[in-house]
């Protein structure tokens, strides 16, 4: 239980620890011990911010989700650019709603950020309830396929990552 | 053998940038222009990125890591921005083009 009160989200911590010592570029010891200062004094402070505690089950998943993302982005990145240089008239620009089946807030955040890194959708809103994104994409074909897509590449895989308590 | 790559990947990441500013010229609307800087901060600034971390990594003393921290930051400032755009512009409802999909009314 002391662990918890030191570490309130342990994550957080270890995240900025590291960032601490990529932003200074260094593993000296001096930057190694004030990065850890800073990685228990700032969840203290911040700790209000983040009221529900996110439970990670699997980190490793999420390290996969990350190189997913980063190979659908690329793939995104060509067809866009396809869709970019050719004809703007053909393009079919449009809004649809996404029903999530995503509960825990982090993920619904990380899964809205991934929607708008990929190239082609940007996600515009989140409905009060929680329940459905707005999304606009580039150019549709059949929405069926895009929600398909969203929730077999990026949805499914983060409510196995993430679980709200 | 490795300038050809770093070339190979700057050249790249520059296309990549080039286009999504062409995108940002050319597209109708709003709401479609959105997509030309995500486009660009993605693949085209993660090219340049790795050759920059490539290069440094090899001439100067030590792995270059700072990159890793601007795709980091890039990747959580650029997709929180056009999400606010857009919904502000959803908000002062910012002119559509004709042909856009409405959303399906719940």
């Amino acid at each position: 239980m002391a662990v918890r009160r030191i570490f309130p989200h342990p994550l957080l911590s270890f995240v900025l620890w590291i960032i601490w010592l990529l932003l200074n570029n260094t593993m000296a010891m001096g930057h190694v011990v004030l990065g850890g200062l800073l990685a228990v004094i700032i969840p203290w402070t911040t700790s209000s911010f983040w009221p529900e505690k996110t439970v990670l089950k699997h980190p490793w998943l999420l390290i996969k989700y990350i190189f997913v993302v980063l190979y659908e982005i690329m793939v995104a990145n060509i067809v866009v650019t396809k869709l970019i240089l050719g004809r703007s008239s053909k393009l079919n620009p449009g809004f649809f709603h996404y029903e999530l089946q995503l509960e825990s807030p982090v993920g619904i955040g990380l899964l809205a950020n991934t929607i708008s890194l990929t190239p082609g959708t940007v996600s515009c809103d989140l409905s009060e309830d929680k329940r459905s994104l707005l999304i606009h994409s580039l150019h549709i074909d059949d929405v069926a396929a895009i929600k398909a897509d969203i929730h077999r590449k990026f949805e499914r895989p983060l409510k196995d990552i993430f679980v709200s308590c | 053998m490795v300038e050809w790559i770093l070339a190979l990947l700057i050249l790249l990441g520059a296309f990549f940038t080039l286009v999504g500013s062409i995108g940002l010229l050319k597209l109708p609307d709003f709401y479609m222009r959105l997509h030309g800087p995500t486009k660009a901060s993605t693949l085209g600034v993660g090219a340049i990125l790795i050759a920059s971390a490539l290069h440094f990594s090899r001439n100067a003393e030590g792995v270059s890591l700072h990159e890793i921290l601007i795709t980091l930051f890039l990747f959580i400032t650029a997709p929180v921005s056009a999400h606010l755009m857009a919904k502000a512009a959803i908000h002062i409802k910012v002119k559509q083009v004709d042909r856009t999909r409405q959303p399906d009314s719940k």
